[in-house]
């Protein structure tokens, strides 16, 4: 664990953080009509609820759906249909179903266009850290490291920092990593940042945001993305 | 004549032995045959693998399966759900010893073992905890481990509709991972919401030929109350 503890996000000047629903709906404006998609579990299921209906974007589950929908009213729910967090959803028209073997043939085989994960890390040579923290309970990776190696486009929807101030944005993993070497960008409550060759490079900052306050409390070497 | 419908519980768990892998269909709760898995706590096999996605949740099905103590080890991709407090417990008293899988590895090493393939390379958990101990190789500059395909000795599957030849059909995403485990046990055994007569099913909806299935039980349950 990296124990040198960053100034936390609430001492950062006059600038006003991303809720998780807003880093959601900023990811949402990124996906263009056409793309398949699939959204982990957790918060990257919210990315959904920004995407307009009238874009067309198809959403997978690990569970064998492609063209998953929102969750439907009470008095609608199909008690057979579920996504990967368990929740009910419904079909878009056009949407289909299919078993497990051919839904991660899908994924693995790389004809995703974009998979959004939360993450516990992400290190500037795109590793992933998103399935285990500690040894107190029993390992749970479901379908993570599937996604994670197998789609080609990887963009990570998580906070900057954890809740005690430390960077979640690092040289090198410290947690258990789920891929080596997969992110392609990054969304937080601060900023978005793409994993390049040479490290992570700031697309774009909240308002009032420096990059020398952002690098106060990101572990990672940043720079500016090249324009 | 060819009828693989039988007529109660005892006939569809006979010849179950101790000691089997026993593949068991579902995603959470949808999906997975509670009644063929009370049938098996009835029938007595112990010592038993058993493959599964989840590992049980509240006191029911597979959670009450392994309450009786009879399972040895489970494979599985995500022991961890709301209520989990059966597997937790055994896990942490060491009584069950437990194999986690990434979740499209476990699919795919089913598929594998229907299909007659006896390990596959895949790029999923490479450099990961879950690669330890496995044969790593470089194929056309990529690197990718070695996953033994996995098969059972039975398999426990729900089904939606049900004809004497065993073919099947399944409902919205309780398909999942019952028609890849049909196809990799030497013994696949099926509860059916419902029973219909030979050709009533439409040859393009059939997602499990029968060739895959040995029998098949009527169990008309109605809704899954959870997921």
């Amino acid at each position: 664990m990296n124990t040198m503890v960053k100034d936390s996000v609430e001492t950062l000047p006059a600038c006003q953080p991303l809720t998780r629903r807003q880093i959601a709906e900023r990811l949402a404006r990124d996906i263009p009509e056409g793309w398949y998609v699939n959204l982990g579990i957790g918060a990257p299921l919210q990315v959904a609820d920004y995407v307009p209906p009238e874009r067309e974007v198809i959403f997978q589950s690990e569970n064998g759906i492609l063209g998953m929908g929102p969750a439907p009213a009470p008095h609608e729910i199909n008690r057979w249909l579920i996504n990967a967090g368990k929740q009910y959803v419904t079909l878009r028209t056009g949407g289909s179903y299919m078993h497990h073997a051919d839904s991660f043939a899908l994924i693995r085989g790389g004809h995703l266009d974009l998979c959004v994960l939360g993450a516990f890390q992400v290190a500037e040579n795109g590793d992933i850290a998103n399935w285990a923290t500690t040894t107190d309970s029993a390992p749970a990776v479901g379908g993570a490291m599937d996604l994670a190696a197998g789609t080609p486009r990887l963009w990570v929807l998580m906070e900057h920092t954890t809740k005690t101030g430390e960077s979640r944005l690092v040289r090198r993993c410290s947690y258990p990593l789920t891929a080596i070497g997969v992110v392609k960008r990054v969304y937080t409550n601060l900023a978005v940042l793409d994993v390049t060759p040479d490290g992570f490079a700031v697309r774009e900052m909240v308002p009032g945001l420096t990059l020398a306050a952002l690098q106060e409390v990101t572990d990672a070497p940043l720079r500016l993305t090249a324009t | 004549m060819i009828n693989k419908i039988v007529q109660n519980m005892a006939e569809a768990m006979a010849g179950i032995r101790d000691g089997s892998v026993v593949l068991i269909g579902g995603f959470g709760s949808i999906g997975q045959p509670n009644a063929l898995i009370d049938g098996l706590i009835e029938q007595g096999a112990k010592d038993l693998t058993v493959v599964a996605n989840n590992a049980g949740v509240g006191h029911v099905g597979l959670a009450r399966l392994l309450e009786t103590g009879r399972v040895r080890k489970i494979v599985c991709s995500f022991p961890r759900t709301a209520d989990p407090v059966v597997f937790e417990k055994l896990w942490r008293a060491g009584r069950i010893e437990l194999e986690v899988v990434p979740q499209g590895t476990m699919a795919e090493r089913m598929r594998a073992a229907g299909a007659g393939i006896p390990a596959f390379y895949t790029p999923t958990a490479v450099g990961t905890a879950l690669a330890e101990g496995k044969e790593e190789r470089e194929i056309r500059g990529r690197k990718y481990i070695l996953e033994d395909a996995l098969a059972g000795d039975v398999a426990l599957i729900e089904a939606w509709e049900a004809d004497r030849w065993g073919n099947l059909t399944y409902k919205s995403s309780a398909r999942n991972f019952n028609p890849v485990m049909a196809t990799a046990a030497k013994t696949t055994i099926v509860q059916a919401q419902h029973i219909v007569e030979l050709g009533a099913l439409d040859p393009e909806k059939v997602a499990t030929p029968g060739i895959f299935v040995s029998r098949v039980l009527h169990v008309p349950y109605g809704e899954p109350t959870v997921t």
